[in-house]
């Protein structure tokens, strides 16, 4: 965290609409270089829209984002992303190292085969990850949070700067807990940036150092200590949030 | 409880599957000579080549309508095509590379239409499909029988589009779809890692800046080449079961993308060629049926036989699962029975036994003197030396696992899924064992 002065992440009057309503609405967000920023907010708050409007995923009704001061096209390979893991079709015919080696297709660019080195270099995220013995499973023999952690692997080979995860903490196994956890501590340390979609509000202080409150709006954004309050909380979720003994947290409807 | 599979093994499978059904269909004409007395004329050497090169391009890319869930989108392309192949022949006559032309831009025009419906419209995507494939299908029926009653002999055989008449594939076709097949099969290779990582994760290959929307038209764009290509010998209407058969077939025999596509394309090959042979024997069978029966019988014989996904595999796997099952239940009662009165090896009445387990019981006794465990004598079932140890075994793990769910937190023990009919050993490491029989140990002594 030495670095606050850069901006990793830059987003300014971003809106999304679907239809008439809007998914979220006039963002303004900033977010220093080594931030470890948990996003999080009810369902229905637009979590995963902003995320997919940074990347240009989906189209924005308005705003403009910069990464490091350069727009999406030209910062594109700073960036790494870990989708949900129910987006795609785990019963697609391919192996769990050939999903890694996915992670390595937009730097070889149109045409280009991957080969020796990007072998080499997805097996090394599969042995981070804890799965180097499942590399040439098909991926529908793995467990939910296998499937989590080789997701995880597929954007760690992409050896980006800033990284966006859309849940990876969803319904996985404490193992996968751990070794995602321990994962994102170590891209901290390297100086990355990574910016998680979060539910467990019980977990937010402990893994991460940066907090974005978002319902539709950005209700508050900064360091955790100063950031994640209950006040704060109560005006993300809209009351529903209660305070437990041993200063835990626990929002309504959260699972 | 899974073993890991040796992929060496399955590939030459795969590959011996792959070899088998190329043998076949190189054999087919002396094979069919052989067999049904066919005269192995110009013509249908002409028929089946033609039939064999159609099947072997939509077979490879078909594989990409099957896993992009797209089959129905393939079904509208094609019937989608019929008023272009109307409006061309009006236009330009009975040329088929002019046909065709024309089958391709209705069909292409067609595509856009459906995303132009989904896009500006509430309407839902089965719902454009069938719009779609109505309006243009019925449109080129319109057409057809208006050409029809124009008086002029060109118009005969136009209706071939619709059910399709391999007999009437000449040479020159044979030329203008290996030409135009051989184009789509080098795009595929040339694209081959865009159109796995669309097909696969569109939304990834997004982000790393890749142009989905541009890739996802070329694909469809090949796939309409390809319908089109297909049209004369299966017909609009049935062309996409020449499209997805040999994919649905392939992908029940291997797990990796590269594989089920060559095997899709030599599926496609053999049902191709089949069904445009034996349609040839008599001109009154149209060859898109023929095809697709083919197709269909080869699609049946793999969902029940392939190995690892097939229906008769998954039952035989789900037999013996219950043999292991029923065998570790019934291993279980003898031993806390035998314990109960004595020693481990005292003997259990058999009566008593089976009423314990029920038909279980039956399928596990059967499996553990099969496997020696225990054996049947004067006095009832007495397990033997092995099987009081694997009992013993099994005890001291549940035992542990207890003691796990109990005590795991209070330990700090690693948290793990709970798998209590794997040994504990080789889900937790060796010093979180050591501190469970620790535990096991004081609880014994208390």
């Amino acid at each position: 965290m030495d670095n606050r002065n850069i901006l990793a992440l830059s987003v300014d009057d971003l809106t999304v609409a679907y239809d008439e309503k809007p998914a979220i609405w006039d963002i303004d967000l900033d977010v220093p270089e080594g931030a470890l920023m948990a996003i999080v907010g009810p369902n229905g708050a637009g979590k995963s829209s902003l995320i997919k409007a940074v990347l240009n995923l989906i189209p924005r009704a308005a705003g403009t984002v910069s990464f490091y001061g350069e727009p999406y096209e030209a910062a594109r390979s700073l960036v790494g992303y870990v989708p949900q893991r129910g987006s795609v079709d785990w019963d697609f015919p391919t192996s769990v190292l050939d999903v890694v080696t996915m992670g390595l297709y937009g730097k070889l660019g149109w045409f280009r085969r991957p080969g020796k080195a990007e072998r080499a270099l997805a097996l090394g995220a599969l042995e981070q990850v804890g799965l180097i013995d499942f590399a040439d499973r098909q991926i529908s023999q793995l467990s939910g949070g296998q499937q989590q952690r080789a997701f995880l692997a597929r954007a760690l080979v992409q050896d980006a700067q800033i990284y966006f995860m859309d849940e990876p903490f969803a319904a996985v196994d404490a193992v996968t807990e751990n070794a995602i956890v321990s994962i994102l501590r170590q891209l901290n340390q390297r100086g990355k940036t990574v910016l998680v979609v979060h539910h467990d509000l019980q977990t937010v202080a402990e893994y991460f150092n940066w907090v974005t409150l978002l319902n539709v709006e950005i209700i508050a954004s900064g360091p955790t200590a100063e950031t994640f309050t209950l006040e704060n909380l109560r005006k993300t979720y809209g009351g529903r949030v209660s305070s437990l003994h041993g200063g835990q947290l626990l929002a309504a409807g959260a699972p | 409880m899974k073993a890991t599979r040796a992929p060496s093994h399955e590939d030459r499978r795969v590959w011996l599957v792959i070899g088998g059904i190329a043998l076949i269909s190189l054999l087919l004409i002396p094979l069919s000579q052989a067999l049904f007395g066919l005269r192995f004329t110009y013509t249908v050497r002409v028929v089946a080549l033609g039939g064999a090169i159609l099947g072997f391009i939509s077979g490879a890319l078909g594989c990409f309508a099957v896993l992009r869930g797209e089959s129905l989108l393939g079904d509208a392309l094609s019937h989608a095509a019929l008023p272009g192949v109307a409006i061309a022949f009006l236009l330009a006559g009975r040329e088929l590379s002019a046909l065709l032309i024309g089958a391709g831009i209705a069909s292409w025009l067609s595509l856009r239409f459906v995303a132009a419906l989904l896009a500006t419209t509430r309407i839902k995507r089965d719902t454009a499909l069938g719009i779609v494939l109505a309006s243009f299908f019925a449109a080129g029926i319109a057409l057809l029988a208006y050409i029809q009653s124009i008086p002029d002999a060109s118009q005969a055989g136009l209706d071939h589009f619709i059910f399709g008449q391999a007999a009437a594939i000449i040479e020159s076709d044979v030329r203008l779809a290996s030409g135009a097949g051989l184009v789509v099969l080098c795009m595929l290779a040339l694209f081959w890692k865009e159109f796995k990582l669309v097909t696969f994760d569109a939304e990834f290959a997004g982000a790393n800046g890749f142009r989905t929307g541009l890739i996802n038209t070329l694909l469809s764009t090949l796939i309409v080449v390809t319908i089109v290509l297909g049209l004369q010998l299966a017909g609009v209407i049935l062309m996409v079961g020449m499209l997805i058969a040999p994919g649905i077939a392939a992908r029940q025999w291997t797990n990796k993308l590269e594989q089920m596509v060559i095997l899709a394309a030599v599926f496609g090959a053999f049902t191709g060629g089949a069904g445009a042979v034996i349609s040839a024997l008599d001109s009154d069978i149209p060859t898109g049926p023929m095809i697709i029966v083919v197709a269909f019988i080869l699609v049946l014989l793999s969902l029940a036989l392939a190995p690892g996904r097939g229906i008769l595999w998954r039952q035989l796997r789900m037999r013996a699962n219950r043999r292991v099952f029923a065998a570790l239940n019934t291993r279980r009662d003898l031993y806390r029975y035998a314990l109960a009165h004595g020693a481990a090896d005292s003997p259990v009445p058999d009566d008593f036994i089976r009423g314990v387990g029920d038909r279980s019981a039956e399928l596990g006794l059967r499996q553990l003197q099969a496997e020696s465990q225990a054996t049947l004598g004067e006095a009832g079932w007495q397990l033997s030396e092995s099987g009081i140890e694997l009992a013993r075994r099994d005890r001291r793990n549940q035992r542990l696992w207890a003691l796990y769910r109990r005590y795991a937190h209070e330990l700090s023990l690693p948290s793990v899924t709970e798998d209590r009919e794997a040994e504990i050993a080789s889900l937790l490491p060796a010093d979180a064992v050591a501190k469970l029989e620790a535990k096991l140990a004081e609880r014994a002594d208390a």
